[in-house]
């Protein structure tokens, strides 16, 4: 049963590892704005829509 | 009628059009062309009707040429790029988001644009040789998002957020959750050979985890009740740090001496809980300044005139006797004199009031003022601080920081719960040593850490955290907790008048003189049209006839005068009584004189309008307050105010901002006073109160410093806030009831001796989280209706 040494030793190991993950994540500043990435995602299409096709909508 | 495409105006008539597309403006229309040139069309896709009318802005940002101005407002500079956030009150929808980031495309120069939403700011990069910050600013004006620079952008350091709390809690959240599942075998107590072996490993475990809980998420809680105790104050503190640092050393002493498992879940779990309700109380508003002073509303920099040509200096260096040029919606920035020029002064920033005065040259205009038509020259009477208004900021209230401590209601009760427990163990400790002193031991630890009060710490701060989070959402915006235990012992009400009780956006206009026919009135509604003044276009939406196009001959507008013009027939003049050479009306209120052919007809009366629901709210809140209404203004509206406010509501005029703060000061000997208002005017009062509210058209444009700011549309809701404010308050003590009978449980287990980490471990997190449940359940119960 010392098996459960490196059980529990990575299990923490493992716990420790997102734990840090989720220190390093705050003082980036990941938490800061948590509304506008949300909307910014969604943009991206947007920006390559050729000229000519925006006319003809708007002319219909 | 149609919409504007740009910004959702009504159009008054059709003409200005692109492609089936309306504009209310050329300034709309404008905006719309320079997108579409450069394809940002998208821009209309998102959202309907996005922008908002961009100002005239021409020389306004003259000084942001000026190396030591752009220095303080970057926040990074080197020979290529700069990095500049500036806050953009007009931002609100996704549109905003798109174009603002897209503004690449719109200019070279800049590199980068992010913006963070809630905060409405908008971090640019750009490139410092091609594009200085002056035309960022402009380019962005004429989108129509005109960014926000005050005196306050260029002084002292931007506060930063603090986030040891959210580290406190999320050490103590990973533990806990660790620690509980270590900790778990050992609850059954089974003597089985498997356990018995590695327990030794678990509890090691357990205890290293343990000493960041203690000495870094606990830490606040051993600085408050040191300081506490040498304060020789009582606090709740005092017997949360010793049941924190009895169950570490206890649970250290059973391990190190395997008496035991210790007590790790249930310290940890505490620390966890505890925290979680320190981080819950503490909702912040980032996109709401409740910090607000003169500084935040004057401009950085003033055009000052020279014998030599303009200069623009920032405004610390305006001496007495300076010559400066105020330009239209600039705000007059010091006391002084009006040298030359048309002044027509909006002094809404500081008293609430609307409409425009006029001022003849010779006369002293104030600082804060915004002029509202054309360039005016003044000369400087006296620098910024010693300014009438900026004065006030000099008073003892200003100077000391937020110390408006009236003991809460936790700190109150804590003192008497301080002696029991410590009273208890004593005895306890007493009596069982006479018996046994390792049970002695035992039970007046087991009483320290039973008697630990998370649940009663816990109940104030998540029954205020989540009122605050439902006056939020009902646009009621409360700095902190703490006001809202003030909120619910206050007595006497004091308001401002104007700004206040009355609206800034609607005034009520009446006629008085010969009456003008239809005809006549169209004619007038022609002529308002042509003017830009905020005073003609009031009047221009009042005319009840529709408008028409007519031959107009010899227009004219004189600043701050009127306007003159022959329309057919008629010549036309209105305007100030001067102008029109009419005898100056016996009235307090703002008047335009009609004269039509030489003769005068009349004038139109310009009265702010009473907010709808005046009456009723002092209606419901005569019966437990004191009211007062207190105003900058004359005595001219008394007798009407008489007529609709109940009887017993004390109305003074004539106060001066120091008389203000003054009269609060004198009433706060027996009583304790709300004080709401809105302008730069109210600033020493609302700071002065126990509670300040302050009212707003618009809540993220202009409010001084103050407790609460409210939205001036849920006026009539105040007597309700207050009510919810009252019955929070009797939730914390329904509750505080509740952890107390938690409390005599647990002191059961723990005088009898019985008590094990299992029961420990049980009792402490029921009790925290039934409290929890309680008051949010009850704070939402008590605000559904």
């Amino acid at each position: 049963m010392e098996v459960i040494y490196i059980t529990i030793g990575v299990s923490i190991l493992v716990a420790v590892l997102f734990f840090a993950a989720f220190l390093k994540s705050l003082k980036s500043g990941q938490y800061e704005d948590t509304y506008t990435p949300s909307v910014r995602m969604l943009f991206d299409d947007e920006l390559v829509k050729p000229t000519k096709n925006t006319k003809t909508n708007n002319k219909q | 009628m149609d919409v504007c495409y740009h910004c959702g105006n009504d159009c008054e008539d059709n003409s200005l059009k692109i492609e089936q597309k309306y504009f209310c403006c050329n300034g709309c229309k404008t905006v719309f062309e320079i997108l579409h040139q450069s394809e940002l069309n998208c821009y209309y896709d998102f959202e309907k009707t996005p922008g908002s009318i961009p100002n005239d802005i021409k020389e306004k940002y003259g000084y942001l040429d000026h190396e030591e101005i752009i220095g303080k407002l970057t926040s990074f500079s080197d020979d290529t790029t700069s990095v500049v956030q500036l806050y953009i009150p007009t931002i609100h929808c996704s549109s905003c988001i798109w174009i603002l980031e897209n503004l690449h495309k719109l200019n070279d120069g800049i590199v980068t644009s992010t913006v963070n939403f809630p905060d409405k700011t908008v971090r640019f990069t750009y490139k410092n040789k091609a594009i200085t910050l002056r035309e960022v600013v402009e380019l962005m004006s004429s989108i129509g998002y005109e960014p926000y620079i005050s005196l306050d952008d260029t002084e002292g350091t931007k506060n930063k957020v603090d986030k040891t709390l959210i580290y406190q809690v999320s050490v103590a959240a990973f533990v806990f959750g660790n620690v509980m599942l270590l900790s778990f075998p050992e609850y059954f107590e089974v003597d089985e050979y498997w356990l018995n072996q590695y327990k030794y490993v678990f509890r090691g475990i357990m205890l290293v985890m343990s000493i960041p809980v203690v000495f870094f998420s606990a830490r606040d809680y051993f600085v408050s009740a040191y300081k506490g105790i040498t304060h020789r104050i009582l606090n709740i503190d005092i017997p949360i740090a010793l049941g924190i640092g009895v169950l570490f050393v206890r649970s250290v002493v059973e391990v190190a001496f395997d008496i035991g498992s210790g007590f790790f879940d249930s310290l940890t779990g505490l620390v966890f809980f505890l925290l979680l309700g320190k981080f819950f109380q503490k909702k912040t508003y980032n996109y709401l300044s409740f910090e607000r002073d003169y500084k935040s509303y004057f401009p950085i920099a003033v055009t000052k005139i020279n014998e030599d040509g303009e200069e623009s200096i920032p405004l610390q260096n305006i001496k007495k006797r300076d010559r400066l040029l105020i330009r239209n919606e600039e705000l007059i920035p010091v006391d002084c004199i009006l040298i030359s020029g048309n002044a027509s002064i909006d002094y809404s920033f500081v008293t609430g009031e609307a409409v425009p005065v006029v001022k003849e040259s010779g006369a002293k205009l104030f600082a804060g003022g915004k002029q509202t038509s054309g360039a005016i020259e003044i000369e400087v009477v006296e620098t910024i601080a010693q300014s009438y208004l900026t004065q006030l900021w000099s008073n003892d209230v200003f100077a000391k920081k937020t110390t408006k401590s009236i003991k809460n209601l936790t700190d109150t009760i804590s003192k008497y719960f301080t002696i029991a427990i410590l009273s208890i163990a004593t005895i306890a400790g007493i009596y069982w040593s006479f018996i046994d002193v390792r049970i002695a031991v035992n039970v007046v630890t087991a009483v320290l850490i039973i008697a630990c009060p998370c649940a009663l710490a816990l109940s104030a701060p998540f029954a205020l955290g989540n009122i605050l989070r439902i006056f939020g959402l009902r646009k009621f915006y409360v700095k902190n907790a703490d006001t809202v235990e003030h909120l619910a012992k206050i007595d006497a009400i004091v308001f401002d008048k104007t700004g206040t009780l009355t609206s800034t956006n609607n005034s009520k206009i009446t006629y008085i003189g010969t009456e003008l026919t239809a005809d006549e009135q169209v004619i007038l509604k022609c002529l308002l049209r042509a003017s830009n003044h905020p005073l003609s276009r009031a009047l221009y939406q009042y005319l009840p006839v529709d408008y028409k196009k007519l031959e107009v001959h010899n227009f004219e507008e004189v600043l701050g005068k009127g306007v003159a013009a022959t329309v057919g027939e008629v010549s036309v003049k209105f305007g100030a009584a001067t102008f029109v050479g009419a005898d100056k009306a016996r009235t307090n209120n703002t008047v335009i004189y009609i004269q039509l052919n030489g003769v005068v007809k009349g004038y139109y009366e310009l009265r702010n309008e009473y907010r709808e629901n005046v009456p009723l709210v002092f209606k419901a809140l005569a019966k437990e307050y004191t009211l007062v209404v207190l105003s900058g203004d004359n005595d001219g509206e008394q007798v009407y105010l008489e007529k609709i406010l109940p009887k017993g509501t004390q109305l003074i005029f004539n106060q001066k901002p120091e008389d203000k703060l003054n009269f609060i000061k004198r009433m706060q000997s027996d009583k304790r006073v709300l004080m709401i208002g809105d302008g730069l005017n109210d600033a020493g009062a609302l700071m002065q109160s126990n509670v300040g509210i302050s009212i707003s058209e618009d809540i993220n444009v202009f409010s001084p410093a103050c407790d609460i700011i409210m939205d001036a549309k849920l006026f009539q809701k105040l007597p309700d806030y207050l009510r919810y404010a009252k019955k929070t308050v009797l939730i914390i003590k329904m509750s505080f009831g509740l952890s107390f009978s938690y409390n005599l449980v647990g002191m059961y287990f723990a005088l009898t001796g019985q008590l094990t980490p299992v029961i420990a471990a049980i009792l402490m997190p029921l009790s925290s989280i039934t409290i929890v449940i309680f008051v949010t359940l009850c704070t939402n119960l008590l605000t559904k209706k």
